[in-house]
């Protein structure tokens, strides 16, 4: 569920600016072109919400560096998730959009934030129901560490030592309405 | 290469998921919000039945008890295909074969089976109000199947879905539903969903069966289908319903062919791209001519294939919000 957009509270420490965020993705972008040389192969999946944002704007970032038109999809983690019982509402099912054939592709997941690693691991336990890519690749603009599951980022935009009662805001103009952000704050 | 995000977006400002209902026992009390964020879970659901793996772990480990009081195929063996799609156990009780023959009473069978650790009890029965009866008195997530004539909120799902699938919206539709309207809870739940998302709605058929009293439910009575044919985008026909019926409501199934069925030359008056819907189990050459039923314009196995992604997104959204309360 998208939270109400809302900007960084007055004190709350911004950790990303829309020209930051902007900078971090263009080097994932030519980071993913230097790790994958048969970019035809390569399909950008996006973590709904504001990872399907990220893997749209790699997508756009990688043509413009390479040429090469990549695949921009989503995947859908709600009905893979482990913890369906532990939110007061269901979490919201999006459609997934892959490429016809995933077999034999890379596939790079894009997220906003890494924290535990369990979004990933359900995502890619859904792309294992589409067939059977090459190699599955991750993606994310903010690793904050914490993680549960054996699970690290190929392409990391910032590195964010974090505690535990500390929340990552991401905000997107194109998801949430105001200025490209990255802040944190800590839960009450 | 296939659509992707830049030609086809998903809408990333939607709202989140509306949902906070641990049964579905009827559309009429739902908002136009929650009614929204069933078919689009549905739509999300859609997709899995084109997966190489058409299995999602969703609902591991929960239990869903299939609990049919009266008969039924196509609902109960939607709801099993639906609950073993989101990777639940599935069983299936019919009247005959449960206790309810050796005189126990609806709510002791379900405390029984809620004592079993059933998570989701998918109920038919033949009283109106039987699943709100049990949602009141039971932890389990309650999905209503049908009650009586009372509603049948999953197939008004489905046609509502595939409406909005086929047309693109639901909004300024107009829907002829045509039949046996009095005794029919798929077409009192279709009532309710289609006007609350702004549907145009017009109920035909004879005066027995299609009394003026449903104009208070805010459509229109017609008993002239002629009339209503050229304008309509959505016919859905209504199986006349032998069981409930006593003879005296129209004279013969013949009589009620000649007025009231769809035929090859009805059909020649509506418009190219109105779509012929059906709920099933159809009575070929009484609601519908028998070609026109298996013709193009037909939506009848579309809605079935509907009723299954809609039947998913029923137990994911009413499971969710119970297993909060576990």
């Amino acid at each position: 569920m998208n939270p109400t957009p809302n900007p960084p509270a007055p004190g709350a420490s911004v950790i990303l600016d829309a020209a930051a965020i902007e900078r971090a993705l263009r080097r994932i972008a030519h980071e993913v072109i230097e790790r994958n040389p048969d970019l035809a192969k390569v399909a950008l999946i996006g973590i709904p919400s504001r990872g399907v944002e990220i893997a749209r704007r790699l997508a756009t970032l990688i043509e413009q560096f390479s040429g090469v038109s990549v695949f921009a999809g989503v995947v859908d983690v709600a009905m893979h998730r482990d913890d369906l019982h532990r939110h007061r509402i269901p979490p919201r099912v999006e459609r997934t959009i892959l490429p016809d054939d995933i077999d034999g592709k890379t596939l790079v997941l894009t997220d906003d934030v890494l924290f535990s690693g369990r979004t990933c691991r359900a995502a890619m336990d859904s792309l294992s129901s589409f067939g059977r890519p090459a190699r599955i690749q991750y993606a994310v603009l903010i690793d904050r560490g914490h993680r549960e599951l054996p699970i690290r980022a190929d392409y990391v935009g910032k590195n964010l030592p974090s505690a535990l009662d500390e929340r990552v805001h991401v905000r997107f103009a194109a998801t949430d309405g105001i200025e490209d952000s990255v802040w944190m704050s800590r839960t009450p | 290469m296939s659509t992707d995000l830049r030609t086809s977006s998903p809408d990333l400002r939607a709202p989140g998921a509306t949902w906070s209902r641990k049964d579905l026992t009827a559309i009429e009390p739902l908002s136009v919000a929650e009614l929204t964020t069933l078919l689009d879970t549905a739509t999300a659901f859609k997709t899995v039945g084109t997966r190489e793996i058409k299995k999602v772990p969703a609902l591991r480990g929960k239990t869903m008890v299939n609990f049919f009081v009266e008969p039924s195929t196509r609902t109960r063996v939607s709801f099993e295909l639906a609950a073993l799609r989101l990777s639940a156990d599935v069983i299936n009780i019919s009247a005959s074969t449960s206790s309810l023959t050796k005189g126990e009473t609806l709510k002791d069978t379900a405390k029984i089976l809620e004592a079993n650790h059933a998570d989701i009890i998918v109920l038919r029965h033949s009283s109106a109000g039987a699943a709100q009866f049990l949602a009141e008195r039971l932890e389990a997530s309650i999905i209503n199947a049908g009650d009586g004539a009372h509603e049948h909120p999953t197939q008004a799902l489905l046609d509502t879905f595939t409406i909005r699938e086929k047309l693109g919206r639901i909004a300024g539709i107009h829907v002829v539903i045509i039949g046996d309207i009095l005794f029919s809870r798929v077409a009192r739940s279709n009532i309710h969903a289609l006007t609350k998302l702004g549907a145009r709605v017009t109920l035909v058929g004879p005066p027995t069966l299609v009394p003026r009293a449903f104009e208070h439910l805010g459509v229109t009575v017609t008993h002239d289908l002629d009339s209503v044919l050229p304008d309509a985008d959505v016919v859905n026909l209504l199986r006349i319903q032998h069981e409930r019926q006593r003879k005296e409501y129209f004279p013969s199934l013949g009589e009620y062919t000649a007025l009231f069925g769809l035929t090859k030359q009805r059909a020649e008056m509506l418009k190219p791209d109105a779509l012929i819907m059906h709920p099933g189990p159809i009575n070929r050459g009484v609601e519908i001519d028998s070609d026109l039923a298996d013709s193009g314009r037909s939506v009848i196995l579309e809605q079935v294939t509907n009723g299954l992604a809609v039947r998913m997104a029923v137990l994911y959204l009413c499971a969710g919000v119970r297993g909060g309360a576990a």
